[in-house]
């Protein structure tokens, strides 16, 4: 008795239905059962290029509403396709349940295998198991509230008309980057937890109740009384570092259903913030994923030489890293540093030198490196990833080094390069750039004049005294102050001593609100 | 796994946002329009295509850092030769090595799109249509074009609605119960299988006859069921113009008054090429006299000589007769000239505009291009042209002629507007 001879999935690169389905049953074969992946359900969807850039424009979800930002970042695209200058992706996928990938009809066969295995299983096993996503994102909800959002928008455009709803859109869009509550909120919790919560902390108490503490001397606690200002802020949840949920919560003149647009662009702001923190991880897994299924399709001979060829090249040139006297150089290549650091941990769990065993004794030798990657993946974001498992050998290999630009200084200095004593300076910095409170800047809701004339304040605490980019910053301060709807300030200060660097002032236009 | 073919889903999803794009950024868009138009050759003036808007009016600001000032790190790869306490001379962006990148990933370079041609003329010509004398012209000289009318009972072969026949022969065998070939192959069958002595033969064998005398006597298609598909004459505006370019090349003629006659040319044909599916361009350039040319002869080649604006207009009658039956040509011509003529010539050229040339004409546009810095003080006033008087002259008797004058590039587009804005009553020379 022979074995049946194992025929390749596809040869050439013409595809129909059926490849796709095979292509995508082999890797889910080698995704779950190999690399033990967890996944939502796939769904796969064949799209052309005009239905590609409609995603681009939409910042890839399947529906959104209509603004006119979106037609223009569609017809720039579209210009920048149609001379050449860009490329489309070869896919684009989803955070929902099922998980939706769009492949693009001219992709070969050999492509296709690789977007199902990058996207259908690595980012669709990230999405589902990173803590941010599980925390920040439903996926089960996502399509239906776009929906929602999408009918909604269009109903305030036929009762108030398409210019009001556009100039709501216009100051919630400026501000969307600061609509987003960066740390996790309580969640409201229900009778069941409470109750359970009371019993295990009477419990505890029992537990560790020593009489000896009652007899310990000590004055009554300092009845702290509450000033007006501490109370009116308390009152307020000030400070508040999410602008859009303060001014769909407390703007004295916003209509109810403009509350409601201001609440759903700050949702859709809020279910994006886990992926700007992830950039680096999540094309890290889904490169290494696809990368490992790639091989072990050409291991078990289910992709042809030729095939391997096609992905290898098409690979190499996704994971390139210019390097920074390049002229190609434009920041770091999140596909190469995640590519090569979930390679360099999987060397440390297999082949650790003394070096990893030092650095990494947690993990170095542990042989099984998909546990720890599934680990990682699901427990890290950019920041603390980097920040854990930069490994010495990585930093050499890309060379990195830190400079520091002072603008008081005629120089640039390098702070630290490839060596024993740079390396944990290397692996902060870098971890730094990609700490979402470093990139963007900590704008604070800090007062309201409630008495007076309703002015309200916020304050900019300048990071290394950066300040903001003064042509933006007074249009966001307008919009700001048309959905406010009385005068509002922002002091930009030094956090280093509190000193005032910098105020902007913006009194709102009438257009937004209704006259007083 | 679900696979599901999105290819054939309706395109353009994104078109409404694409319109309002464009009606937001319209008042940018048109101005790009027309300095791109402005730009390209005659022909190809309205194809549509890439336009350059300015960053700043379709820009979406946010809260972002300034990209100078303060202190800041940069984390590089590649490093070959720095050690630690090393400088590096600022480099002269004055930012940092170029990895902050601007935050939106657009800078404030110019914003390039795409619009389609109708796109492109929509915004160029708004607000614009052919003024009233045109519409006169078109219906005087309307060709006949057939139309599906219906049916008729008669008719010529060519033209037999058999659909319409064959179920009319349907309907009528329905109604006259004509036998079906089934029900007589059945019969047959039946008696067949009969004995020959069967007391049902006969009464069968009757049916039988009965049902193929009905056969022969209904036919399967008969003349009453035949109809011929039926076409009418329809009145159809002529589809097509010519449009005449005539200009004065002789030594007078600066290269910029030639170029504003150029934008004149340009805007009128493609105001003509969203009105005819059809426009031809005759171009006759003329000094003491006139030839036919091409485009590129008639822009660029110099020429020198005297001034005898007649020529033109005779050769205008000529190509005209030859080539462009006003019968079947909406024939528009424009005519640009600094206002030199022959002083012996006006007399003539006024004789050859009333009764050759403006008759057949929809649309007869004279512009006088002066030269750019030509200004008078306030109160003096400025001598009118040869030219200018002569078809004053002939404005006054009531002719249909439009003249204009222009001295400056900003003024050729509202001049354009002026002439064929929505509600003129009357082309003439009403202001100077």
């Amino acid at each position: 008795m022979s074995q049946a001879v194992i025929r390749p999935l596809f040869e050439g690169a013409d595809w129909e239905f059926s490849t796709i389905q095979r292509a995508h049953d082999a890797i889910q074969q080698i995704a779950v059962e190999e690399l033990g992946l967890d996944v939502y359900p796939n769904q796969i969807e064949v799209i052309g290029t005009e239905q590609m850039l409609d995603a681009y424009s939409s910042i890839g979800m399947p529906l959104f509403y209509k603004h006119w930002s979106f037609g223009k970042h569609f017809a720039r695209n579209e210009a920048m396709y149609q001379a050449g200058m860009q490329g489309l992706a070869y896919e684009i996928v989803i955070n929902s349940n099922p998980c939706i990938s769009y492949i693009m009809e001219e992709n070969t066969a050999t492509m296709q295998a690789l977007v199902i295995a990058h996207a259908a299983f690595g980012h669709n096993h990230f999405f589902k198991n990173n803590y941010l996503f599980r925390q920040w994102t439903d996926a089960n909800g996502i399509l239906d509230y776009l929906e929602f959002a999408k009918g909604y928008i269009a109903s305030c455009e036929e009762r108030h008309g398409e210019a009001a709803v556009e100039r709501l859109l216009d100051a919630a869009h400026a501000l969307m980057s600061h609509g987003v509550h960066r740390y996790p909120r309580p969640r409201p919790t229900d009778l069941g937890a409470e109750e359970r919560r009371e019993r295990e902390r009477r419990a505890y108490d029992e537990t560790v109740f020593n009489d000896l503490w009652r007899t310990v001397p000590g004055g009554d606690k300092a009845k702290h009384d509450p000033t007006t200002d501490e109370r009116r802020r308390a009152l307020l949840q000030l400070p508040q570092e999410n602008i859009l949920y303060f001014l769909e919560k407390t703007a004295p003149r916003l209509q109810p259903w403009q509350r409601e647009i201001l609440r759903i662009v700050r949702q859709i702001a809020q279910y994006f913030y886990p992926q700007s923190q992830t950039k680096v991880m999540n094309e890290g897994c889904a490169t290494y994923v696809h990368y490992r299924i790639m091989n072990r399709l050409h291991e078990k001979g289910l992709i042809t030489d030729g095939a391997m060829v096609e992905f290898l090249r098409s690979h190499t040139n996704v994971v390139f890293q210019p390097e920074f006297d390049d002229p190609r150089y434009s920041g770091l290549n999140p596909y190469a540093l995640g590519f090569a650091m979930m390679q360099d941990i999987a060397r440390i769990c297999n082949e650790p030198t003394a070096e990893d065993q030092h650095w990494f004794p947690a993990i170095a030798g542990q042989g099984n490196e998909m546990a720890v990657l599934r680990d990682v993946w699901a427990n890290y974001r950019d920041e603390s990833f980097i920040l854990q498992f930069l490994s010495p050998r990585l930093i050499r290999q890309f060379g990195l080094f830190h400079v520091l630009d002072d603008a008081e200084e005629p120089h640039l200095t390098v702070q630290a390069i490839h060596d024993e004593r740079g390396y944990r300076k290397i692996q902060r910095a870098l971890a730094r750039q990609y700490d979402i409170a470093w990139t963007l800047p900590d704008i604070q809701v800090v007062d309201v004049d409630l008495d007076g004339d309703r002015t309200l304040v916020l304050a900019h605490r300048a990071l290394n005294r950066v300040l903001l980019e003064e042509k933006d910053a007074r249009h966001v301060l307008q919009h700001l102050a048309d959905l406010w709807g009385y005068d509002v300030v922002l002091r930009e200060v030094d956090p280093a001593g509190d000193q005032l660097m910098k105020e902007h002032a913006a009194s709102p236009r009438p257009g937004i609100l209704p006259a007083p | 796994m679900h696979i599901v073919d999105r290819r054939l889903n309706p395109g353009g999803k994104s078109l409404a946002n694409r319109q309002r794009f464009m009606r937001r950024a319209k008042a940018q868009i048109r101005k790009a329009v027309h300095e791109t138009a402005a730009s390209r050759g005659l022909k190809d003036a309205d194809s549509g295509g890439e336009v350059s808007l300015p960053a700043r009016g379709v820009h979406e600001p946010g809260f972002h850092r300034d990209r100078q000032g303060g202190i800041r790190d940069h984390v590089l790869p590649g490093n070959k030769e720095y050690v630690a306490g090393d400088t590096i001379p600022r480099p002269p962006s004055g930012g940092g090595s170029g990895s902050e990148g601007s935050p939106d990933g657009e800078g404030e370079d110019d914003f390039r799109f795409a619009l389609s041609r109708d796109e492109f003329v929509e915004l160029f010509l708004e607000d614009l249509e052919l003024p009233d004398l045109a519409k006169r012209r078109v219906v005087d000289t309307e060709s006949l074009s057939w139309e599906r009318a219906g049916y008729s009972v008669n008719g010529s072969p060519a033209n037999l609605a058999l659909l319409r026949t064959v179920r009319n022969g349907l309907s009528r065998r329905i109604a006259l119960r004509r036998p079906k070939p089934d029900e007589i192959a059945a019969l047959r069958d039946e008696i067949a299988d009969l004995t020959t002595d069967d007391p049902r033969r006969v009464a069968l064998e009757a049916e039988l006859e009965r049902k193929l005398r009905r056969l022969s006597l209904i036919p399967y298609i008969d003349p009453l069921d035949v109809r011929y598909k039926r076409f009418e004459p329809h009145p159809k505006p002529v589809a097509q113009a010519v449009m005449f370019c005539l200009m004065d090349v002789s030594g007078s003629m600066t290269e910029h008054m030639k170029d504003l006659a150029k934008r004149f040319y340009v805007l009128l044909y493609i105001f003509l090429r969203r009105k005819y599916k059809h426009v031809e361009v005759v171009f006759i350039r003329h000094t003491h006299q006139a030839a036919e040319v091409d485009e590129e002869t008639f822009f660029n080649s110099p020429e020198t000589g005297g001034t005898v604006v007649s020529t033109a207009l005779e050769e205008m009658r000529r190509v005209v007769a030859e080539r462009f039956s006003p019968d079947s040509w909406n024939i528009y011509a424009a005519q640009a000239s600094d206002g030199d003529n022959t002083a012996s010539d006006n007399d003539r050229t006024a004789q050859l505009l009333t009764h050759a040339i403006l008759p057949v004409c929809q649309y007869y546009a004279y512009l006088e291009v002066g030269r750019e810095s030509e200004h008078f003080p306030p109160g003096f006033i400025r001598r009118d042209s040869d030219l200018w008087q002569t078809y004053a002259e002939i404005v006054r008797a009531g002719a249909p002629l439009a003249m204009r004058k222009v001295n400056h590039r900003r003024d050729i587009y509202p001049v354009f507007r002026e002439l064929f804005a929505r509600k003129q009553v009357t082309a003439g020379a009403d202001s100077a």
